[in-house]
């Protein structure tokens, strides 16, 4: 042991890397691996067809689509939530900062069946919004608020740790040089915040692609209109169509995946530009 | 420019920040303002520049701030052409030492903007000025600690302030470049003769900085002064305590030709040891401990008649002149002596 001590400055190397490792492999590769290898029963015409049907090329559409949008609306609603909540202190902002928490907490299928409730055309929004043409409920519209709402604490979560690190000389530095407030938050503030809020972004992103449980109740599920991809997964295992639903999983894998690297890659140029 | 302040107060919460302060700053004067932590420099710096307010009163004349006798007391911190320097250089990270400097010019209105050859132009001239040339492309992060000062130096002054404020500007640098930077910052003064205020804890620093020092001791001012003035004729117990070294004594015996308990202050410089005495002020003490580094020697004595114990500062020649031995009996006399009976200053010199 002492001489392992005296060779390394951080000991356990090995073994932490090893463990690491293996549990990353456990738990998330061994599944996925399971997805590809089931999709192998295919051949490449059938793997093809399966997931190029109209039906779900459609689907691809709603769900990244209504992702994207929640995430991208969350971006700046995450960023002045968790602006107010570290730079001001008023009556009632622990009880705020506890409900940011909520979505992670409740049953995606509550907020589901709730939003539903309130949107739906006698709901008490949905009551409200059907005189001027707007429809929520069942239409893509819906899928993209339950979006929403998941995908809020993300945005708020990542960006309040480092709003709270910010060090206020900045922006008083930023004003005796006689930046306006709107200067001082544009070219000042936001670009050290950006990292985090593309974080929050991708987090917020990520999660949106693999609801399920809020958005079934919401999106009434219409083939070719409001069905989602994870939707159209648990039909084909309903019918007993195995490979076919590997086979869609196996597409949301990569696309997720070249998604969410892309973005990585965005940021660490960004936060070399910054040089932190 | 000149600055003045007129009955200044501030609080936070219970806390007294400032209570009625005056300050007058001539123009082209560097001025430090020194005082322990929780004095209230730094608040009345940044009651200066505009980043905090002092508590409103009825009184229309109170709690107000002027340039130049023009009251600019209502004016926002970027109206008042003032240049501040943090103690923590608050640099933009994510900008180059260039736009750092040039932020000041480029956040100007359209029709008050510089051409953008003329803002390049005055951030070369002002990094050249802080000797910081070939370090335009650096991020923040990328200097040292001396050199993100100069930048945040550089930055404060692009915007040609009337006056600079500069809030413990070498609080955070190890000590030799704090006092290279000292020096520096003394000859940019004598270059530029910007109004200048630094607030400081460090008294060497604003004895050896500074045209004039303000002293300042729980959120008031105690003396204001040239550095010579108030460490020589020191106006209060605490200017005498805060500025070098000194002994507190009780006035004890009838010796010192001073009635009743008083307090006695004496530098250890002016405390002469003496073999053989006539006169009458002398008091016998022996010698604790004798130690001699450099040109002085300091000798550790306990007086005979109150056993309160203090420091002298002996040239190295008398010392060995005198030849003190540890436990020895010897007699002393003070040089110069300053006593504030019940919070009144008064000064005798003696011997």
């Amino acid at each position: 042991m002492m001489r392992i001590k005296k060779r390394s400055v951080i000991p356990g190397f090995g073994l932490s890397v090893g463990f690491a490792l293996t549990y990353l492999s456990v738990i998330i590769l061994l599944p996925l691996a399971a997805t590809f290898i089931k999709t192998a029963d295919l051949s490449w015409t059938q793997f093809w067809s399966a997931v190029t049907s109209d039906r779900v090329l459609a689907s691809y559409k709603v769900t990244f689509g209504a992702s994207l949008a929640a995430a991208l609306f969350n971006m700046p609603c995450g960023l002045m939530l968790a602006w107010v909540l570290v730079r001001y202190d008023f009556v009632g902002r622990r009880v705020v900062d506890a409900l940011v928490d909520l979505p992670f907490a409740l049953p995606t299928a509550v907020a589901g069946i709730s939003l539903t409730s309130l949107y739906s055309t006698n709901g008490l929004f949905g009551k409200l919004l059907e005189p001027i043409g707007i429809k929520v409920a069942y239409t893509p519209i819906g899928i993209w608020v339950a979006l929403t709402f998941i995908g809020l604490p993300f945005v708020v979560r990542t960006v309040q740790p480092v709003l709270q690190e910010l060090e206020p000389e900045i922006e008083e530095a930023s004003a005796t040089l006689g930046a306006s407030r709107l200067q001082t938050i544009r070219r000042v503030v936001l670009p050290g915040l950006m990292p985090s809020v593309l974080t929050g972004f991708t987090l917020a992103f990520a999660r949106a692609i693999g609801e399920y449980g809020s958005v079934v109740f919401i999106s009434g599920n219409m083939p070719m209109r409001t069905e989602i991809t994870p939707l159209l997964i648990i039909t084909k295992l309903e019918q007993y169509e195995y490979a076919e639903a590997t086979a869609l999983a196996v597409v949301m894998l990569v696309i997720s995946f070249a998604l969410l690297l892309f973005i990585q890659i965005v940021q660490g140029r960004l936060q070399r530009r910054l040089g932190t | 420019m000149s600055i003045e302040a007129r009955n200044i107060r501030k609080h936070f919460g219970d806390f007294t920040a400032l209570a009625g302060v005056d300050l007058k700053v001539e123009s082209g004067r560097l001025t430090a303002l020194l005082g322990p932590s929780g004095s209230g420099k730094t608040t009345l710096l940044r009651i200066i520049a505009g980043l905090e307010f002092p508590d409103v009163t009825d009184d229309p004349n109170s709690g107000r701030v002027f340039f130049h006798g023009k009251d600019v007391s209502d004016l926002p911190t970027g109206r008042r052409s003032v240049g501040f320097v943090f103690q923590h250089y608050a640099l933009f990270k994510h900008m180059t030492v260039f736009d750092n400097v040039a932020f000041g010019m480029t956040v100007r209105r359209r029709s008050e903007r510089p051409a953008r050859a003329d803002i390049a132009e005055r951030v070369r001239e002002l990094l050249s000025l802080m000797q910081l040339d070939g370090l335009e492309r650096r991020l923040p992060d990328q200097l040292s600690g001396g050199q993100r000062q100069r930048v945040a130096l550089a930055r404060a002054l692009a915007v040609q302030p009337k006056v600079l404020l500069l809030d413990e500007p070498f609080g955070a640098l190890d000590a030799q470049v704090r006092k290279d930077l000292r020096r520096w910052l003394r000859g940019l003064h004598e270059k530029l003769h910007v109004t200048t205020v630094f607030v400081t804890h460090d008294q060497e620093e604003a004895l050896e900085l500074a045209d004039e020092v303000v002293v300042m001791n729980n959120a008031r001012i105690e003396q204001v002064g040239d550095p010579q003035e108030v460490y020589d004729v020191p106006a209060s117990p605490f200017v005498i305590e805060f500025l070098g070294n000194v002994n507190r004594l009780e006035s004890g015996t009838g010796k010192l030709h001073v009635a009743g308990k008083d307090t006695l202050y004496v530098r250890p410089h002016d405390v002469d040891i003496r073999r053989d005495y006539d006169g009458e002020n002398a008091l016998p003490a022996r010698v604790l401990h004798v130690f001699s580094a450099g040109n002085y020697g300091r000798v550790t004595l306990r007086r005979l008649d109150t056993g309160e114990t203090f420091e002298a500062e002996v040239p190295r020649d008398r010392l060995s002149e005198l030849k003190l031995a540890d436990g020895e009996e010897v007699l002393v006399v003070f040089r110069h002596v300053r006593l504030f009976p019940k919070g009144k200053f008064y000064e005798t010199d003696i011997g």
